[in-house]
């Protein structure tokens, strides 16, 4: 019989969430890294895929901001990580107009508390 | 294997659009349905061409409201179709369902498709009937899609290729000359690349001018075989060629923002059709954001990779332009229900036979027809021709 899974894709993401670390997968067949989490791997359907964890650095590569009536707007970023997967995110430490791509950013893991579970934000690494 | 679908089994020119008609536009009468608008536009189509639902022996339904949507315009109708479909790929899920006509027709599985699709996401309440599925990869940064997804696209173009807000704004500015031409057109009133600018940003590069219409509108598309085409009423508009390409869902998996699938399928129905960019008439392209007519006239050829913002800042594709693109105004001034597809296959058929007054492109005999869905995740694209092309 076929094994059945016992903890989902999004389920262990949120545990490394919980942990503090940004994680995502790697195709063990191809090598590739595979975000978002998937029972099998795109292009190949590999069902042997292995968590790592991210350094945390990444660099924008698309940024908007989203206006709101009586407030200022807030940052929707896409970000390509170090280790070669993107995400949507946004960037916190600036306002959401001075995010630009091409900018160096750090991974944050936001702890919303009560029901909502965490999830990453990122902030502007300052040039060294 | 190419993952873009090769449409080449299909005949250049075994079928033909040979109905189509709106259902009414814009704001429509308190407690219509989108079935109703179905309804209103495929008896329209029909009326055009002179066929009768007795004629219809194939369905083909999409819409935001109705899950079942060929089901439910079947029933209100009373059509037990032979053949039936009920593509849902967002707003180029119509540009699709001429394929699928086609290829039903073709292959004998039906005669005369009915294409269909309705909405009254003005009227209702856009936030009533938006069902947009929750992502947990996304939804906690509160993108306010779609048109943060299209703004992320742009942002790019600006940063790859120096594209501005004002080329931006001029996509804006030609779709409204074109829908002042235009009837039926929402906007009645000219409109500025400084208004473009200064109007409510909704996300940045975007502003509300950058955005389509949200108003009401469905439609009707009449399809049978090009023999049959031509013993009706008017002009057919055959299919010389169609291509799909699916590249993703969500706008964090679209492999580069500035590349769509228009790309290939363009190039596939362009192969189908024996065409090229410079042998087409008219362009109607769906244009939900200014962004997205940009991309799409560099995926489908009419200018190079990055120099869409150059290609449209003088006119070009204003009234008067050298090339003409989305001449019925677009969904940026003419009509946006929400799943747009359906319109600009109306149009082109339109001026294909030559009946747009105002607005029409003399001696218009091919157009090309370019339908996306989602986040620029579906893209389906026909080219359609007069009877000089067959």
């Amino acid at each position: 019989m076929e094994k059945k899974i016992k903890t989902s894709p999004l389920a262990a993401w949120r545990e490394h969430l919980h942990a503090g670390n940004l994680a995502f997968q790697r195709d063990t067949a191809t090598g590739k890294p595979v975000f978002y989490p998937r029972v099998a791997a795109p292009g190949s359907g590999n069902t042997e895929l292995a968590w790592e964890v991210s350094g945390g650095l990444g660099t924008v590569y698309a940024t908007t901001a989203i206006a709101q009536r009586d407030k200022s707007a807030y940052n929707v970023a896409l970000i390509d990580m170090d280790e070669g997967f993107r995400l949507m995110s946004r960037v916190e430490s600036v306002a959401a107009e001075d995010v630009k791509i091409g900018q160096r950013v750090k991974v944050r893991i936001h702890q919303p508390g009560g029901e909502e579970a965490p999830y990453p934000v990122f902030d502007i690494v300052d040039a060294a | 294997m190419s993952s873009a679908a090769q449409n080449d089994p299909l005949k250049r020119g075994s079928a033909a659009l040979v109905g189509v008609a709106e259902s009414d536009l814009g704001e429509v009468a308190e407690g219509m349905s989108a079935v109703d608008l179905m309804a209103q536009g495929t008896v329209r189509a029909l009326d055009d061409c002179g066929l009768t639902l007795a004629d219809v022996d194939g369905v083909f339904a999409a819409a935001t409201q109705s899950r079942m949507a060929t089901t439910a315009v079947c029933e209100y109708l009373g059509i037990q179709p032979r053949y039936h479909d009920g593509t849902y790929m967002g707003g180029s899920s119509f540009m699709s369902m001429v394929a699928h006509a086609q290829a039903a027709i073709q292959s004998g599985l039906c005669e005369v498709a009915v294409i269909t699709y309705g909405s009254t996401q003005r009227t209702s309440g856009r936030n009533a009937i938006a069902q947009r599925d929750f992502n947990p990869y996304e939804t906690p940064f509160k993108p306010l899609l779609p048109a943060s997804a299209y703004a992320l696209a742009a942002s790019r173009h600006i940063y790859q290729y120096g594209t501005t807000r004002e080329q931006l704004a001029a996509i804006a500015v030609a779709a409204r000359k074109w829908a002042l031409l235009n009837p039926a057109a929402w906007e009645k009133t000219p409109l500025t690349i400084a208004e473009v600018l200064s109007a409510r940003m909704v996300a940045s590069p975007l502003t509300v001018r950058d955005c389509c219409l949200v108003t009401d509108g469905g439609g009707g598309i009449v399809m049978t075989s090009a023999a049959r085409a031509r013993t009706l009423r008017k002009p057919p508009a055959f299919v010389l060629g169609s291509g799909d390409s699916l590249s993703h869902l969500t706008i964090s998996n679209m492999p580069d923002l500035t590349v769509t699938g228009a790309k290939r399928s363009g190039e596939a129905a362009f192969r189908m059709a024996g065409l090229k960019p410079a042998d087409i008439d008219v362009v109607e392209v769906y244009d939900a954001f200014t962004i997205t007519t940009l991309l799409f006239l560099e995926d489908l050829g009419f200018c190079p990779k990055g120099e869409g913002g150059r290609f449209v800042q003088d006119g070009t594709i204003a009234p008067g332009g050298r090339l003409p693109v989305n001449t019925n105004g677009g969904g940026l001034s003419y009509c946006h229900p929400g799943m747009y597809g359906l319109f600009p296959l109306i149009e082109a058929v339109r001026q294909i036979r030559g009946e747009c007054g105002a607005r029409q492109v003399a001696g218009t005999n091919t157009a090309i027809v370019h339908g996306n869905g989602g986040v620029l995740s579906s893209q389906s694209t026909v080219i359609l021709g007069g009877a000089s092309t067959v």
